[in-house]
């Protein structure tokens, strides 16, 4: 199972970073959203799996004993996508107004505040 | 109560910047009531600043969770100072605020993303956890991406693209090395990760993870390879906001860069020598181009980033000395770089324009605005009496016995390189003629304002070059803080036992 999700989170990562570097600024937008599943994945990944034992003490004992599933990385998970979702909703409504105004979706021609002014 | 004091300077801008959201389109009255709630951000900041000096590190457990398990609020004498700092800059520049952003812009609710800003600033600073660090961090860079495109003018919006796309990355870089610190030590807390961290013998990992951490807030203080989505987008938006960017929004990756390496991944070599030959071409890059640059903004811009070479090279000496240096460094920096933009906006008021070849006269106009401006401008250099000389003292002092004769070099270039700019600056905003131009006739220049209008653009800049003359003149002060600072930091066991009640 880890094999499997290392290899999806490396794959992630690397479309991710791909997109941006792309010139384009929906493709810019699409590689953070692949980046950041990419994260969020990682994060589970090194939480350790653990199927099937949830960290809850029984009645009878004081503490856990054995293996138990470590409920932070989700928590930091849940957390990162919240952050993500709202970062990305506000870049897709901030590139649409850079369209708007600038009349291009080019980085390359995105060079008007290098100019002498 | 009094223990829970550090966290009082969160609570008193979370309340403000809910308030202000009531009073969305009166914006008249959101202008007093943000700078009462800086006013009394800033009582609040001293108070704590005051009870920490006197009673030792502070800490804040979240729900009563203690230590390693909870979220714990830290205040430390680092912490503190920051946080008083970040309050006196708050406060200036609110009331900057007020005439110098236009009314179309405060209408969409500038005030109250002002202090998610001052928030964020704050939570950053005094958080002892670090994912909370990170939620922070996120918190800091939603309400500058709001503050930067407000607006939306052209070249504004295009700075708040590069701003966004490399401030994204940089989050999601931290995130990165989050989880594998995570992964490798299974704590969140700083303290906790700092004793554990020990025990790890996979050395490789816990160096990714490093570099990780460097990359993720280099990009955000702007460090050699990684400053360039600054000096595309700093400029842009008005005045006010890039003051309060230029002041705070760097230094918080450099307090973050210190409080990581200081407590966390402890004397590498490999880190140190790559920290210092960044700060010697941070130095280097950022002197260098801010003498060919024209426009004033341009070139406080590039000196917010050959500043930084100078605390990340101090940081990476990883010496007592060093480390007083680098903390009277940041204290005066924070407040210097606040005034230079702020004055870059006054200047726009008076002349409608802040490139170089188009100024001239001012002194000749305006001899008392003039002098004002002068002390943070030689402030900056360090000519010897004001606040920039002293941390250099011991930065200089610091690099010569550690015998890093480059980083030395790179220290006596950057600081003969501010001079020399800073006297072409003078020579042509101040000295120089008023060239012929043609000023516009829609726009209200500083001389048809009220006198409570001028006020507010006045005021804030003389009373942050009084926090700078106190800075210089008071040296003495501010060194023993710094000294403090540093002990504290080089002996990071004080943190931990502080945090974990060992």
């Amino acid at each position: 199972m880890e094999i499997i999700l290392a290899i999806i989170t490396g794959v992630l990562y690397a479309s991710g970073i791909y997109m941006i570097l792309r010139r384009s600024m929906v493709k810019f937008i699409l590689g953070i959203i692949l980046l950041g599943n990419g994260v969020n994945l990682l994060i589970f990944t090194l939480g350790r799996i653990t199927k099937g034992e949830p960290p809850i003490i029984d009645s009878a004992e004081k503490v856990l004993e054995g293996v138990y599933a470590d409920p932070i990385p989700q928590a930091l998970i849940l957390t990162a996508i919240v952050i993500s979702f709202g970062l990305q909703a506000f870049a897709i409504i901030l590139v649409k107004r850079a369209y708007k105004v600038l009349k291009t979706d080019d980085l390359d021609q995105l060079n008007t505040t290098d100019e002498d002014s | 109560m009094t223990n829970d004091i550090i966290i009082l300077p969160l609570v008193v801008h979370l309340f403000f910047s809910i308030l202000l959201m009531f009073f969305w389109n009166k914006v008249n009255f959101q202008k007093v009531v943000s700078i009462v709630g800086n006013a009394l951000a800033l009582c609040v900041a001293i108070w704590a600043f005051i009870h920490v000096y006197n009673n030792g590190t502070q800490i804040v457990e979240s729900g009563n969770w203690s230590a390693p398990f909870g979220i714990v609020f830290v205040g430390d004498m680092l912490a503190v100072t920051l946080v008083l700092l970040t309050a006196i800059a708050g406060f200036a520049v609110s009331v900057f605020s007020t005439i110098s952003v236009i009314k179309a812009r405060l209408r969409f609710g500038y005030f109250s993303v002002f202090h998610f800003l001052l928030l964020g600033l704050n939570g950053a600073f005094l958080t002892g956890d670090i994912f909370n660090l990170y939620v922070w961090f996120e918190i800091i860079i939603i309400s500058s991406f709001v503050l930067i495109s407000i607006g939306g003018e052209k070249n504004q919006l295009e700075g708040a693209v590069k701003y966004f796309a490399l401030n994204f990355f940089a989050s999601m870089i931290f995130l990165t090395a989050l989880g594998v610190l995570y992964g490798l030590v299974g704590t969140l807390n700083m303290a906790d990760i700092s004793l554990k961290i020990a025990e790890v013998e996979n050395t490789t990992l816990i160096d990714i993870s490093a570099v990780l951490f460097l990359v993720g807030f280099g990009i955000k203080s702007a460090i050699f390879p990684l400053y360039f989505w600054l000096p595309a987008s700093y400029h842009t938006p008005p005045s006010a906001v890039s003051a309060i960017f230029a002041g705070l929004l760097t230094k918080v990756g450099v307090y973050a860069l210190i409080r990581v390496f200081t407590l966390i991944y402890v004397g590498s070599s490999f880190l140190t020598t790559l920290l210092l030959s960044m700060a010697i071409m941070t130095i280097f890059s950022g002197g260098v181009g801010a003498i060919i640059q024209n426009n004033i903004k341009k070139v406080f811009m590039y000196f917010i980033i050959c500043h930084i070479g100078f605390m990340i090279g101090g940081l990476a000496l990883f010496t007592e000395v060093a480390m007083a240096g680098v903390i009277f460094y940041l204290i005066h920096d924070i407040i210097i770089k606040t005034n230079l933009f702020l004055i870059s906006g006054l200047i726009y008021r008076i002349k409608t324009t802040t490139n170089m070849k188009k100024l001239g006269g001012l002194y000749a106009n305006y001899p008392k605005l003039s002098l004002l401006m002068a002390i943070p401008l030689f402030s900056l250099v360090g000519i010897p009496p004001l606040s920039g000389y002293w941390p250099k003292i011991s930065l200089i002092l610091a690099s010569f016995n550690a015998e890093e004769y480059w980083f030395f070099g790179a220290l006596i270039f950057g600081s003969l390189i501010t001079l020399i700019v800073i006297g072409k600056l003078w020579a042509e905003v101040f000295w120089k003629d008023q060239p012929k131009i043609n000023f516009p006739k829609k726009f209200i220049y500083f001389d048809q304002l009220r006198l409570g209008q001028k006020f507010t653009f006045v005021f804030p800049v003389a009373f942050l070059t009084f926090v700078t003359l106190y800075i210089g003149f008071g040296a003495e002060h501010i060194q023993q803080l710094s000294q403090r600072i540093a002990t504290e930091l080089m002996n990071n066991e004080m943190y931990i036992n502080a945090v974990l009640k060992r």
